[in-house]
């Protein structure tokens, strides 16, 4: 056992820093439109000085980093204060989803364009009754000569309004058990037959959309890992969505713990038993969430399978945020109630974590089973 | 950055878990339990084997490996629920070994590695385990000093705590008694208590395992109960809190090997392990009774001597609201330098 970082582990981490204190990314400008160029603009600054894929294997145009050290980078990106790049659906999921299914030509087709953000992914996977259940999925693809044609209707679909292309799971086997009958598709979102509403979620931002799909057209060759293997495709990239992320979601949780310890010093209230307690509480939720997430990237790293504390990030992460935010209210009161206070965002915006990526109780259902072994109720898949 | 044990750690676990497995089953922490006594066969193989003096330097007759050993031990003890004095004999050492004076250690330490004495440690406003036949007390004062006593220097009243399978003794001695530990005390006493969380995380794992195995046998409405989303859920919240802890412990564990970040940073990650383990131990094993339904509170079912431990456990050198406490006020003093 050994918690301190190596030394390339630490030089790898001083090389970011050093790179991050000459490139910031300055202020979030307002409007979607202008905060995602914003984020475009910051993605290609990364792919320029080669950060972009940095979990990305060397011949696909990423650094080759190990895991350790992709988790640094996330940490590091956390704590400059930097956004996640555009693209970052395209970096974390569909990338490395291509390179495990993709032929040879659809990874040299579509891998270099996520690197530097000339085109960006969305993920077409929830639909309004296939959530938590996502094999129940029914967006139907219909082979017709050497192309598919797809209708339906899917949701939660983040950035689909700058996205070129979109990770598509869809029926295409009526007749087959639900699990079977689905095939992943690469899907241009820049044609007919795709159109893009966007959700307001309670904060009032429309971060996510929905996307009714009528008619748009697949040509064969983008049909990812084989017609009828969709579930186990999507697998991969479910498997990929709680990754590098966890650090990055870590340490923006520990800086919002420290402005509130800030806060809370600044208003005399650290010596206050109820206070002192709240925040002791939270430290050490948010040490725990940190320390868990090391254990689990040394199971990972060490045996190559995820350990029981590995499904255990996600849920520790949501649930933490939300009694920060929470307990911010609490302590700052009426600012924390005043639209347009970053502290009243939190406690609108945290409220979608422990949905956001796999609700708690799937989470739940997840551990139960998979780690702890219990049986399933019947019914339920 | 490696969270995990090294090989031999592993090897020392794996032979914890078969050796008590067999030489401390349940059916001799109950045999222990409701006789009042311990298992002298077991505390005998234990000295054998070396235990006591895991973690005690070489030049005082231990083997001289560390925390994190001494961590496994003893969390694999508290999955036994062993009747045994260890816990409370290496918590001493642990404190003396750190910061007593070179008399202290070469008195005692010996003493302790070769099981030929006990040892404990614990606070005179609170229950202090196996007192009553400890050679050497450490005792933690109201002012937070602790002071070595022989037995004839303390005062001990033994009490029948809720947890049978463990001696408790309420311990006084007058300030003239004995004498204070050469070092720093509280750093003393932040080793002692990675030990206690590691037996409190052990204590959690076997209840959720005890409790998995039933869920999944007993039936109700003709499905294993172990099904239902408002067992199972519980079960994954068993698990959450039981990693959590090991989490937290283990790497506290490892600071105090590690000797790095100076005085404060173990004295953080110390509070970190018990107030996760404290929380984690206590809600583990209650959640335990819970999904066993009714056996869960019969005599007869052995949860309840994980309840016992857990809770005793929880308070023994501060609970979760004490190492809340203390977070925040090492948190504030971080701020300081800022301020300033």
């Amino acid at each position: 056992m050994d918690l301190t970082f190596s030394d390339s582990e630490a030089a790898f981490r001083d090389e970011l820093r050093a790179w991050f204190a000459t490139n910031d990314p300055g202020v979030e400008p307002s409007g979607d439109d202008a905060a995602y160029a914003w984020r475009r603009d910051w993605q290609r600054r990364l792919a320029e000085g080669g950060w972009a894929g940095v979990h990305w294997p060397r011949e696909y145009g990423g650094r080759g980093a190990t895991m350790t050290e992709s988790a640094i980078f996330f940490e590091e990106l956390g704590r400059a204060r930097a956004p996640l790049p555009a693209n970052v659906l395209g970096l974390l999921l569909a990338g490395p989803t291509i390179m495990t299914y993709g032929t040879d030509e659809q990874k040299e087709r579509y891998l270099s364009p996520i690197l530097t953000a000339d085109e960006v992914w969305c993920q077409g996977f929830s639909e309004p009754d296939a959530g938590s259940d996502l094999a129940a999925l029914k967006t139907k693809a219909v082979k017709d000569g050497d192309e598919w044609v797809v209708t339906g209707q899917k949701v939660w679909t983040s950035g689909a309004q700058h996205s070129k292309w979109c990770m598509l799971v869809a029926r295409t086997d009526f007749d087959a058990p639900k699990h079977k009958g689905l095939t992943y598709f690469l899907m241009d979102m820049e044609q007919e037959g795709v159109e893009i509403r966007p959700l307001v979620q309670i904060t009032g931002e429309p971060e996510f959309n929905e996307l009714f799909i009528d008619g748009a057209r697949i040509p064969d060759e983008n049909v990812l890992g084989g017609i009828g293997n969709g579930w186990k495709v999507a697998l991969t990239t479910l498997m990929n969505e709680r990754s590098g992320l966890a650090f990055f979601l870590q340490v923006r949780l520990r800086q919002l713990l420290d402005e509130l310890i800030e806060e809370a010093a600044q208003r005399g209230l650290l010596d206050d038993a109820v206070v002192a307690d709240r925040l002791g509480y939270l430290h050490m939720k948010a040490e725990i969430l940190r320390l868990t997430a090391y254990r689990g990237l040394t199971t990972i790293e060490k045996y190559g399978t995820p350990g029981p504390e590995g499904s255990l990030t996600k849920w520790m992460w949501s649930e933490t945020n939300q009694e920060l935010a929470q307990f911010a209210a609490d302590l700052l009161g009426a600012d924390a109630l005043t639209a347009g206070n970053r502290w009243a965002y939190e406690l609108m915006r945290s409220r979608g974590n422990t949905i956001e990526g796999g609700t708690t109780e799937i989470l739940k259902n997840i551990v139960a089973e998979r780690v702890l072994g219990l049986p399933r109720l019947k019914g339920a898949a | 950055m490696n969270f995990d044990f090294t090989e031999d750690q592993h090897e020392i676990k794996k032979t914890a878990r078969e050796l008590l497995g067999s030489r401390s089953s349940l059916a001799k922490v109950r045999a222990a339990a409701e006789a009042k006594s311990y298992d002298d066969g077991l505390w005998k193989e234990l000295v054998e084997l070396g235990w006591p003096g895991i973690a005690i330097a070489e030049e005082h007759g231990g083997q001289g490996l560390g925390a994190v050993e001494l961590a496994i031990l003893s969390e694999e003890l508290g999955y036994a629920v062993a009747a045994s004095p260890f816990l409370a004999t290496v918590a001493a050492a642990e404190a003396i070994g750190v910061a007593g004076t070179p008399e202290q250690q070469a008195r005692w330490l010996p003493l302790l590695a070769s099981g030929e004495a006990t040892g404990t440690l614990g606070s005179v406003d609170g229950l202090v385990p196996d007192a009553d036949a400890a050679a050497v007390i450490v005792l933690i004062g109201e002012d937070g000093v602790a002071r070595v006593l022989s037995r004839a220097e303390a005062d001990v009243t033994p009490v029948d705590s809720i947890d049978p399978t463990r001696r408790a003794a309420r311990v006084y001695a007058p300030p003239t008694n004995g004498e204070p530990l050469g070092g720093d005390s509280a750093a003393a006493v932040d080793r002692a208590t990675v030990v206690v969380a590691a037996e409190l995380v052990g204590v959690a794992q076997r209840a959720l395992e005890m409790t998995l195995a039933y869920v999944k046998d007993r039936k109700q409405f003709d499905t294993p109960v172990g099904a239902y989303q408002a067992v199972s859920h519980k079960c994954a919240q068993m698990l959450k809190d039981t990693e959590g802890a090991r989490s937290a412990t283990y790497f506290a564990a490892w600071a105090a090997d590690a000797g790095v970040g100076g005085a404060d940073f173990l004295a953080e990650a110390s509070s970190l392990a018990k107030a996760a383990a404290s929380d984690g131990g206590r809600d583990v094993t209650a959640s335990a009774i819970q999904a066993h339904g009714g056996i869960g509170f019969t005599w007869e079912a052995d949860v309840h001597w994980l309840y016992k431990r857990a809770q005793v456990d929880a308070a023994w050198l501060g609970g979760s609201g004490v190492h809340r406490a203390r977070l925040a006020r090492l948190l504030a003093a971080r701020l300081q330098p800022a301020a300033a």
